[in-house]
């Protein structure tokens, strides 16, 4: 019986939504859509298909869009705006997590093993190298395949790797929320300089340089950083409340 | 080609196995053990798929991140259980 009426309710939910969506004018049928009026006009304006001949990495100068990675330049270029609202899920995520179990009491949970001597030493060492190339998928998001988001979260690993192989170890949380609060305010800043003091909200207007070039895409590998940043210290800020949750 | 064709069904064979493994196995720990192996394999497969970003998120977020938060949860899971 409750499964029949369960049934029956889904599919009068179902038959609204088919008619709600019927003539609507927000869901103009495929092809009759108005692009102007929900994409910024200076994407619609962009020509994929004329002024750019040839692509010579190394040598094409001032692209459509800088990045030599196709897929930084979808994320962080064409749908940028997309991906401010990612980390924004992201900052949600955390915040839950810190809601839930952050304690003031703050102390470590107690894991069934103890690291010895051995691995305290050398997890400094790997502690380092895991850094880097999380530093490095950063930079280099706009030339090669990684960015802000793995980056970030490599970051986060190498102080996974501190906390597993010291018992005691903790980081400046304090600090990791400064970070997180100033890069996240940054990329917003970025995208307002572009609404005021240029014509759209989160426009590349820098110079996008040569193709290929370390220094270049304008402000992609600035932001690509800053989402680094942000994403590190937020997945850094989720693992020590993780491991310092207070067990009732 | 054959051998690439080959080898993305074997991986797809595995990784539906690894699913399946996860899903019906007791311990927890391993079904945590099993998803960090079915994610490495997703790996693998996205870098058949040529897809390197995809590929190198997927590696340190669900085969690292995702893994060592299961892990964390069930030895706090534990802890509370002995307690009581």
């Amino acid at each position: 019986m409750k499964q029949f009426l369960s049934f029956i309710v889904v599919a009068a939910l179902g038959v609204l939504i088919v008619l709600s969506l019927q003539g609507n004018a927000l869901f103009v049928e495929y092809g009759d859509i108005r692009v102007a009026d929900r994409i910024s006009q200076q994407f619609i304006d962009r020509d994929v298909n004329g002024a750019n001949s040839g692509v010579e990495f190394g040598e094409s100068v001032d692209l459509e869009s800088g990045p030599a990675n196709i897929v930084t330049s979808i994320v962080a270029d064409y749908r940028s705006f997309d991906t401010l609202g990612e980390i924004t899920v992201l900052f949600i995520s955390s915040l839950g997590v810190a809601l839930l179990l952050a304690t003031s009491k703050a102390k470590r949970m107690e894991l069934d093993f103890h690291p010895n001597f051995m691995l305290k030493v050398g997890s400094r060492a790997l502690f380092g190298i895991i850094l880097m190339t999380g530093v490095f998928i950063i930079v280099h998001g706009h030339l090669t395949p990684g960015g802000g988001f793995p980056g970030g979260t490599m970051i986060a690993s190498s102080i996974l790797l501190l906390y597993l192989a010291d018992d005691e170890f903790r980081t400046k949380v304090k600090s990791f929320k400064v970070l997180e609060s100033i890069a996240g305010s940054l990329y917003v800043i970025i995208g307002l300089v572009g609404l005021f003091v240029f014509d759209y909200f989160l426009i590349n207007f820098l110079d996008n340089g040569i193709l290929g070039e370390l220094v270049s895409s304008g402000i992609i590998p600035i932001v690509y950083v800053l989402i680094g940043l942000k994403v590190g210290s937020e997945i850094s800020g989720i693992i020590d409340h993780f491991l310092t949750e207070e067990a009732m | 080609m054959m051998l690439v064709s080959v080898l993305e069904l074997i991986l797809g064979i595995f990784i539906v196995v690894l699913a399946f493994l996860a899903i019906n196995v007791k311990s927890l720990i391993k079904t945590v053990m099993f998803l960090s192996a079915m994610s490495m394999l997703s790996v693998l497969a996205f870098v058949m798929m040529h897809a390197p970003d995809v590929a190198v998120t997927e590696a340190v977020i669900g085969s690292g991140l995702v893994t060592s938060l299961f892990v964390f949860t069930l030895l706090s899971v534990r802890k509370v259980e002995r307690k009581q």
